[in-house]
This record gives structure tokens, sequence and C-alpha cells, in this order.
């Protein structure tokens, strides 16, 4: 810029006068998203150290929380029951999404409108799904478990009734619901590769199977990788689906992380004792994420 | 109807190679949309039930087999549900919600952006870094905080706690400066250079501009807040003050066997969200994929 030559005193209230106006376009959302956001989470760093319950006085405590955490038995539960919710909603809904994208990329008249309701479970509200799938999961006369009796399984599992299918039927549910966000980001990779690649794979013979694993799977990676940061997130922080279907049950079986800092920072008012078990959920988060990273600037560089 | 419009066309679709023969080309299209019908179907299926289950009596729900569609359409479950429970003061108080959050989240987001996007001063950057990095961070990790902030204020218990909460999201922010990025510089030099001043640049030419993106992010913040669970729960207990999810939760947990009733409900809480799906999807998906965040 030529203005940046300019002599002292006016550059210096030019720039003054720059500061004020951008400070003043972010202000109004900067004093809302600091208080409201900034804040707690500085906050909820050091109540993890602090020993601090509705009616006492806060107390630091170093790392006597996360002592605590080692022998808790909810915690270990809880725990085990995020990782399996992740191992199995993370595969299944990528899956899943990445099927819905290939059946419906296609150029055929009125493709969008299969599209627009295939993302619809994404956008109804949590509680209805759950009410709908409790209903469909109804162990004795539940639809799910007739298809399952006319397949010939003699003893369909009792789902949400049982303390072993519980989690599978949470998973099934979460799968259903978030495949189709997912199935855009999808259709969006899927129009990044060149139709050349096809046609050239058709030239040498190359199957729909073979064009599939050779040309579509590698030119989505970069999809792949951004989907599956955002399901593992997405993943390890479940709470509301879990709180509106089973919350938590039978006994501990859906127990999740999330739920577990709900119910000791708000139903029990352990401020600090909660904050421990909220930052190793974040710690998760990150480390799983920054493991991704990791990962796939690996595999990039040759 | 336009329909997922910026979820682009197509990629390698399989077309009839030149030399098959005609019969082949109409076998492949009927085929291709048996495959769209059918994977269509299995993904609504749970919500063709839902439906079909509000038209029905409560002992007809769980027939064996399955009813897909109502022997007798019980359109009077829709009549009824309004007197067991109060659903108009609850879509009332989530319809409030949705609109006043969903209102401030586009002003202070997109004039916020704009400082972010289009005003150059220092540190701005660094700021911008600390908003998309608590995008990063999940909620759930400092709702206690917030909750105890709250408390103290004596704000539990009231809209206030909702809006101040959700209202000044950095994900509006992010979403709305993305989009200016995309605007020349030159445009707004010019628009300098005749006199405009910030803040008129931001009124006459960026919002009328940025239309799209602003009704992007109105629907998808009205979409959120309308369906947020967690947040009226943790914080309004008074009846009155109950959303649409919140009284439908409690309607599926105190008549538990008025399943027909339950499926009313919750094709009542979902209708209003499919009208302004509908209506505004373009916006909806175009919100996704330029972000790719909201989850």
């Amino acid at each position: 810029m030529a203005q940046a030559t300019a002599p002292g005193p006016a550059r210096v209230r030019r720039s003054r006068r720059a500061i004020l106006v951008g400070w003043s376009f972010i202000l109004p959302n900067f004093l809302g998203f600091a208080l409201f956001t900034l804040v707690p989470m500085a906050a909820a760093f050091a109540l993890a150290f602090l020993d601090w319950d509705s009616y006492g006085t806060p107390e630091w405590v170093g790392l006597e929380n996360f002592e605590q955490l080692i022998g808790d038995e909810n915690f270990h539960v809880a725990l085990r029951n995020t990782l399996y919710y992740a191992a199995g909603h993370i595969p299944l809904t990528l899956v899943a999404a990445l099927a819905l994208a290939i059946v419906l990329n296609r150029k055929l008249r009125g493709v969008n409108f299969f599209r627009t309701a295939a993302f619809f479970p994404y956008i109804t509200s949590l509680v209805a799904v759950a009410a709908v799938w409790n209903m469909l999961f109804n162990p004795t006369a539940g639809p799910v478990n007739q298809v399952l009796e006319a397949l010939g399984v003699a003893e369909p599992p009792r789902w949400t009734a049982s303390t072993d299918w519980a989690m599978p039927a949470v998973i099934v549910t979460s799968v259903w619901r978030d495949m189709g966000y997912y199935m855009v980001l999808y259709l969006a990779g899927l129009q990044t590769i060149p139709r050349e690649y096809y046609e050239a794979a058709r030239v040498d013979g190359a199957g729909a199977w073979q064009r599939f694993w050779n040309i579509t799977l590698p030119c989505l990676r970069p999809t792949t990788f951004f989907v599956l940061v955002m399901l593992t997130i997405q993943s390890f922080k479940v709470l509301d689906l879990i709180v509106v279907m089973t919350d938590g049950g039978p006994g501990r079986s859906t127990l999740v992380l999330a739920q577990l800092v709900y119910r000791e920072g708000i139903t029990e008012g352990r401020f600090g004792y909660s904050s421990a078990i909220a930052l190793v959920l974040f710690v998760i988060v990150l480390t799983v994420t920054v493991a991704q990273f990791r990962l796939n600037e690996r595999r990039n560089t040759p | 109807m336009t329909t997922l419009q910026d979820a682009p066309q197509t990629v390698a679709p399989p077309e009839p190679s030149p030399g098959a023969r005609p019969g082949a080309g109409v076998a492949r299209t009927v085929l291709a949309y048996a495959a769209l019908g059918a994977a269509t179907l299995l993904v609504l299926l749970p919500l063709v039930w839902m439906v079909s289950s509000a038209l029905k009596r409560d002992n007809e729900v769980f027939a064996i087999p399955v009813e897909w569609i109502p022997r007798e359409f019980r359109w009077s479950n829709f009549v009824e549900i309004w007197d067991r429970v109060p659903l108009l003061t609850y879509l009332g108080n989530s319809a409030f919600l949705s609109v006043t959050i969903a209102f401030l989240q586009v002003l202070t987001g997109s004039f916020a952006a704009y400082g972010f996007a289009k005003v150059r001063f220092p540190g701005r950057d660094a700021l911008f870094l600390a908003y998309i990095a608590t995008i990063a961070v999940p909620w759930q990790a400092y709702m206690v905080p917030q909750y105890i902030m709250m408390q103290r204020a004596e704000l539990t218990n009231t809209f206030w706690s909702i809006i101040l909460l959700q209202a000044f999201g950095a994900f509006g922010v992010f979403l709305m400066r993305q989009y200016y990025m995309s605007i020349p510089d030159d445009l707004c030099e010019a628009a300098r250079i005749d006199g405009l001043s910030e803040y008129g640049i931001y009124r006459r030419i960026m919002l009328p501009l940025s239309k799209p993106a602003l009704a992007s992010l109105a629907l998808l913040t009205f979409v959120s807040t309308w369906n947020d669970y967690m947040g009226p729960f943790i914080y309004l207990t008074s009846n009155e003050l109950w959303t649409v999810q919140l009284g439908l939760r409690s309607f599926v947990g105190q008549y538990e066997a008025e399943y027909a009733m339950i499926m009313t409900g919750a094709v009542l809480s979902v209708l209003p969200i499919l009208v302004i799906f509908l209506f505004g999807q373009r916006y909806f998906i175009r919100g996704i994929a330029t972000s790719g965040l909201k989850g």
C-alpha cells in the first residue's frame, strides 16, 4: 500500500482508527463469545484441579480429582461405553454415508428429490428420533424384531431393554440420523473426481468394482479424512441422543463420558470432579484428532 | 422444486457405451431408479412408520404383522393432543427462542465477520484463530462452568440463559467470514474511495451481497435451536418455559403406553422443521458444504 510510507503521526492515527473500527465490528459478538464461551472454557480447565461442590468453597487440590477418577468405576464404564459407541458409530456412519452418496451420485431426473429425502433425518429432532426408534426396537412387537423373526431369528435381541443390546440400538439410531449429513460431504467430494479417470479405466477394461477401489476411494481420501475427523469428535462427545433414548440405561450399559460430566457436575453439583472428567474427554478428542492429522500427513508424503 | 442444488450434478454416470443395444439403456435407467427408490425408502422408513403410527389407535401401533398403512385414519389424534399437553405453549417457546437466537446470531455474526474479513488491524488474525479453536472444543467440556455462571447470575430457569449461551457462537462468525472472503476487496476499496464509511460498506454492500449466506446461517441456527434438547433440559425447569422437545420428552416418559399419541406429538414437533427445510433447503446444503461444520 502507498500509505504505508506515510510519516509517523498520521500513520499511527490511521492504524489506531483501524483498530477501533475493527473492534467495533467484532465487539458485539465478542462480548457474548468471551463471556459465555471463552471464560467457561478457561474455567473448565482450572476447575479440574479444584475440590469444589455446590455448597463448599473451592480449594486447590492438584491432581486429586484425577486420582479419584482412576478408581471410579462409573468412569471406567463410561469410558468403555464411549469407546464402544465410537467404534460402532464411526465406521458404520462412514460406510453408510459413502454408499448413499454413490447411489445418489447419478445424472437422473429427480435425483435431487432423493438426496433431499436422505438428508432429512439429520434435521429431525433427537427427541422424535429417539421416540420412533425406541418403538421400532420394541422387544416384543416392534417392527425391527418382526423383520428379524421373519428372517428366521428365533430369539431376536431385546434391544434397549437389554444391557447387551442397548448400545447397538443406540448406534443404529445414530448412524441412521447422521449418515445424510456426511453423504452431503461425500457428494461434494465425488464431484472433484475427473471423469476422464473413469473413461480411461473403462477403456482398459476395469470393472465397476475395480473402478471403485482404484479410482473412487483413493480420490475421495481428503473427504474421507475430513469425515473421519468430524465423526470422531462427534462420537466422543455424544450426549443428547443417549439422554433422550436410554438415559444411560439399562443399568449403566449406555452411560457415556459426557453424560457422566452432566450427572456429576449439574445433577450432583460436584463441579471440580466433573470438570476433571470433562478435561479427560477433551484430551481424548484432541489426541485422536491430532493422531489422525499426523497419519494423514504421513500417508500424503510418500 | 430446487433440491440440493449445490450438491453438484454428477460424475461418471454409467452411460451406455456407443455399441450397446438400445434396450440396455432403458433397463439401466429403470435399475438406477429402483436403486435410488430402494435406498431412499429404506432411509425414510422410520419416518413413514412415525407418520403411520400417529394416525392409529394405541393398540394398533404394534399390530403383528406391521401395518404400514392404518386401517382407519384417526385424524382425531391431531385434535386431541392439544388438550392433553400445552403444546401451543411449547411450540410458542420453541419458536421464540429459535427466532431470537437466529436473529442475534446473524446480526452479531455477520457484523463481526466483516471486521475479520475486510478491516485490517493488528491482532485480528490471532483473535480469529481463537474463535476457530473454540469450535473444535466440545461444548460438553465446559457446560458445567457455564451452568455455574448462570446459576450465580440467577438466570437459570429463564429464557435468558439459553439466549445468552447460544446467540454468540463462533460458528456464525466463521460461516459469514468464509463468505465475505469470497467477495473481492476491490469492491470495498471502490466504496471507500466514494466516501462510504466501513459501516456503510457493511450495510449497503456486504449485507445485500451476502443474502444467501445470511439465509444459511439463519436457517441452520433456527433448526439447531429448535432441535436442541440439552440446553433447555439443563436450564428450563418451569413447565410454562418448556420447549417442544422438553414437552415431547416428558410426554413420552409420562404416557409410555400411548404409542399413537406419542407419535402424533413427534410428527407435530418435526412438522415446522420440515416446512422450513423444504423452503430453504438450498441454503442448508450450502451452509454445510461451505463450512463442513455444525455437527
